[in-house]
């Protein structure tokens, strides 16, 4: 190797590392507000710290009106739905997995489209049927429309995990004479904990930021989400309540922070949503 | 797809035990389906069928009890209101400039130059990505409105350049479409980072060797083996922001006058301002031909490569 190619490596290097800060940098800008508004008193829209640091915006939110109740109703219908639709997926992705059949092929393509459908547009004839059937405002109802949007995507990634864990391991099952769900119940899913583990969490974190569904389906304030309550106290307060607009922002973005960190140690660093999209 | 069927198992043609355990017909084998199948029908299909009927009446949430057919009316009214041609203008701009051209470009841009470097770098950078990706649509929305206010951060760093404006009044939809790029780039970073990593490497050191400069590798062997993994990523993108509708809707609300709303955003005003669901629905309708086709122009793609 010559001394120019060495020299030319180099500069190389340097100029991927500018790049690579730069975006770096360019990404963690526009967060910078929020962190510098949430703990001065009082904040405006600008990221102009005046170091006089407190908790005043933190304890003003920290209530059952602004804070508990949106975050428990988040909590239940994230929660909801992350375990219903694992539930469901785990069954669904059953026979694509271990059956080979040509009715399984093609509902793998129907799973595949439906994926990719944009859910705003799905919104409208979903509120008009709810409004005739009266579910307008009923969380379980929000909470089966949700697990039915995000199935799709749930069922692909399982079916992906699935197929990590070795047939061989059933086969002597069925001899035994185990049915599907036994040997689905007992071998397969004890094996794929951390599949299920990342679609729960997948599904959880996609729903706790979700802020059309629940914006359309429930009414009641007491009733919805803190994806929601954020966007009124935000219309509502927020003109002159920046700071504990950060602040909430802060709080309700935490256990997002939290389950990625968890996912991404669970998972080695690699998150394996990627392994699950090349299908 | 690669799974055996059970059937064929020798140990379980060998022994023949229990027949009636073994999964004969199809709707056996298909039971555990059933609950995936009847969300889907009910939540999915249902709604769907529902909107195509709905987009031939005039059903509107007040007023009149009766719904009427009024046929392709809903349509003939889309296709003559400048409004609703204007948002979906300003959807496929938002698209194509946010999707297509901003997340797809910068995710594999950032995932070639992450390659083979040190893991420090990688988890810096991939990690400060990601969490764009991850802070929930109404915080990022918050994050940006206040970043490209009068009085926000990017004109406090632009402010010796005498440039300062509030960004979402002059400049809404390029707003929008920087702020969409921020947020969704994580997903086509992650996208490529996994096709790369399947790239041989030798196969690039044999055309540097060969004397292919950096540009030429990418080009001429790297695109080509990982070009199906641009399509679907290009058509998952696509569909997401297609759909846009929080961060938009939070950071200019469509606003100034008309200037950012993109179809959901016009969808949205004519379904639950102004109760116009036939006419909300038929648009719902042409938003999904809309992605159905951008969907079939990738697919071609990707057939008239192979």
């Amino acid at each position: 190797m010559t001394d120019l190619t060495v020299a030319r490596r180099g500069t190389t290097r340097t100029v991927t590392f500018v790049v690579l800060a730069i975006i770096a940098v360019a990404f963690l800008l526009p967060f910078a507000w929020l962190v510098i508004a949430s703990v001065q008193p009082g904040a405006a829209l600008s990221a102009h710290l005046d170091w006089t640091f407190s908790t005043a915006n933190f304890r003003a939110v920290l209530n059952p009106d602004t804070m508990y109740r949106p975050i428990l109703n988040s909590v239940i219908i994230s929660g909801g739905t992350a375990l219903l639709t694992v539930f469901v997926a785990v069954l669904a992705a059953y026979p694509l997995s271990r059956y080979q059949s040509r009715f399984g092929r093609s509902f793998l393509y129907i799973i595949l489209f439906s994926t990719g459908l944009p859910i705003t547009a799905v919104m409208v004839p979903v509120y008009a049927m709810y409004s005739r059937i009266n579910l307008v405002d009923s969380i379980p109802a929000t909470i089966a429309f949700m697990s039915a949007a995000s199935l799709p995507f749930a069922a692909w990634m399982m079916k992906n995990f699935m197929d990590g864990v070795p047939i061989s391991l059933e086969e002597a099952a069925w001899t035994d004479g185990a049915g599907w769900f036994q040997s689905l119940h007992r071998i397969v899913l004890p094996l794929m904990v951390p599949g299920l583990t990342v679609v729960f969490i997948f599904t959880f974190v996609l729903q706790w930021g979700n802020f059309f569904v629940p914006f359309i389906l429930l009414l009641s304030p007491e009733k919805q989400p803190a994806s929601v309550t954020i966007y009124t106290f935000f219309s509502q307060y927020g003109q002159v309540a920046y700071g504990e607009l950060a602040a909430f922002s802060i709080l309700y973005t935490l256990p997002v922070v939290v389950f990625y960190s968890a996912l991404s140690r669970v998972l080695g660093g690699a998150f394996s949503l990627t392994g699950a999209v090349k299908g | 797809m690669t799974s055996v069927a059970p059937l064929e198992a020798p140990a379980v043609r060998a022994l023949d035990a229990a027949p009636r355990r073994r999964p004969r017909n199809w709707l056996v084998r298909l039971a555990p389906m059933a609950p995936a199948i009847v969300l889907l029908l009910v939540f999915f299909a249902g709604p769907m069928l529902w909107s195509v009927y709905t987009a031939f009446t005039n059903l509107a949430l007040t007023g009149s009890s009766t719904v009427d057919f009024i046929g392709i009316d809903n349509f003939t009214r889309m296709a003559r209101d400048p409004s609703f041609l204007h948002s979906l203008e300003l959807t496929l701009i938002f698209v194509v400039g946010s999707a297509v051209i901003g997340q797809n470009t910068l995710g594999l841009l950032i995932a070639l130059l992450l390659r083979g470097r040190s893991k420090v770098a990688r988890a810096a950078v991939t990690g400060v990505v990601i969490a764009a990706w991850a802070v929930p649509e109404t915080v990022a929305g918050f994050c940006w409105y206040a970043f490209l206010y009068r009085t926000g951060t990017l004109n406090a760093l632009l402010g010796h350049f005498g440039i300062a404006q509030n960004w979402l009044y002059t400049t809404p939809m390029l707003a929008v479409i920087i702020a969409n790029v921020w947020r969704g780039t994580a997903f086509s970073m992650l996208v490529y980072s996994a096709a790369l990593s399947e790239v041989p490497p030798d196969l690039t050191e044999a055309a540097a060797v060969d004397g292919a400069s950096g540009w030429q590798r990418l080009r001429h062997i790297t695109l080509p083996l990982i070009r199906r993994a641009i399509v679907s990523n290009l058509m998952l993108i696509t569909l997401q922001t297609l759909a846009t509708f929080g961060l938009i809707y939070v950071m200019t609300g469509g606003g100034p006058g008309t200037a950012s709303q993109t179809t959901p955003l016009y969808m949205y005003q004519q379904s639950f301002k102004f109760y116009q669901l036939g006419y909300g629905t038929a648009m719902a309708l042409v938003l999904l031909v809309v992605g159905a086709l951008f969907s079939v122009i990738y697919l071609r793609l990707i057939r008239l490569e192979d």
